[in-house]
């Protein structure tokens, strides 16, 4: 009179797994969502000095990058060790910063093209004269609001 | 007869995978953080004014990457220091245009006002751009400074949380205007003149 089979001992019933796909896309849409991409590759070394009256950039589509500092150690053989300016994916000379920038400015919206903030990635070992080579360029072009991008800490740990 | 055509399931199985497939795609092109630094307004080409010399603070920054204050050694430790009594000097005890708001020292050789007070920063070419940020950070510290202490007398809360609380998301839109209003104020007591020089 067994009407009710009885089930085999140890025979775990398998775990659905048909809600993982919707765990996983949750993730995506909030990774999606919260982060940004990254547009261009670093090729010069990038340590920034640390601040702590720092203040945030935020809408990253009013900003232009330049980045500056030594050649990584792939492109020390070609473009040797001294600092350098890079502009989008390549290396640049300080004279190009102002058509750079203009061009960059060419290409926002035109109502973005007067609230333009340009961020210098500067290595803190680079040297100043190299920085104000690109502010004077950047004063040229009428880029004048500037951001020297940093890091959040301690600025006395700039000087070793 | 009707044969109930049904439809195959679509395997659904893979689905997980092609998911975890984006994710990752995802988490390694993309970055979380978002910038900060400090902000600073260059002068326009060709600019120049006359200031007199007791409204100029001159800091250097020598090529051994040591501090001058008007052509004196100083840790820069001090300079903070240095720069709010500087600005907040206010002129002399009942000498023209001088600063109501101000608790400075009220020294004849120092600024007259904090609408007039210019620092001048100038870094020879072989300085270290560390340097300068840590200068330029201890006079940001300064301003703030100054701006948090009339902030908390005005109105009754300092200048960097009236700047947390402007870009807070929370806040509401009337609010966001009244307070850009009280930030601007504050930044007109005390504005940012900071002129970057490079000598050779």
């Amino acid at each position: 009179m067994a009407k009710f089979a009885k089930k085999k001992d140890g025979d775990l019933p398998a775990v659905s797994t048909a809600s993982l796909p919707d765990i996983v896309f949750m993730l995506l849409f909030f990774f999606m969502t919260v982060t940004t991409m990254k547009d261009s590759s670093i090729m010069v070394e990038n340590t920034l000095p640390n601040a702590s009256e720092t203040k945030k950039l935020e809408k990253k589509d009013r900003i232009i990058y330049i980045f500056a500092g030594k050649p990584t150690k792939e492109y020390q053989s070609v473009y040797g060790t001294e600092t350098r300016i890079q502009l989008n994916d390549k290396f640049a000379n300080v004279n190009e910063v102002g058509s750079y920038i203009l061009a960059e400015r060419a290409k926002k919206p035109q109502e973005l093209q007067n609230v333009l903030t340009t961020a210098l990635k500067v290595d803190k070992e680079a040297n100043m004269g190299l920085i104000s080579d690109i502010k004077q360029e950047l004063r040229k072009v009428n880029a004048l609001k500037v951001n020297y991008t940093t890091f959040e800490g301690d600025a006395f740990n700039n000087i070793q | 007869m009707a044969t109930r055509k049904q439809m195959p399931e679509v395997n659904a199985g893979s689905m997980a995978d092609i998911a975890f497939l984006l994710l990752i795609f995802f988490l390694v092109t993309t970055t979380i953080e978002s910038d900060v630094g400090l902000s600073v307004k260059l002068p326009k080409d060709n600019n120049t004014a006359t200031v007199l010399e007791r409204n100029v603070l001159r800091v250097s920054l020598n090529a051994s990457n040591e501090v001058l204050v008007e052509d004196s050694l100083v840790p820069i430790k001090d300079l903070r220091e240095i720069a709010i009594a500087f600005l907040d000097n206010g002129g002399l005890v009942g000498g023209k245009g001088k600063c109501e708001y101000c608790q400075g020292a009220r020294d004849g050789a120092s600024s007259d006002h904090p609408q007039k007070a210019v620092i001048s920063i100038s870094t020879t070419r072989a300085t270290k751009y560390g340097l300068f940020i840590a200068v330029q950070n201890e006079l940001a510290a300064a301003y703030n400074v100054l701006r948090n202490r009339e902030g908390l007398s005005r109105y009754n809360a300092s200048y960097v949380d009236l700047i947390h609380l402007y870009e807070s998301t929370a806040t509401h839109m009337e609010e966001k205007a009244l307070l850009k209003s009280k930030i601007e104020h504050l930044r007109t007591l005390f504005p940012k003149l900071i002129s970057e020089t490079n000598v050779n």
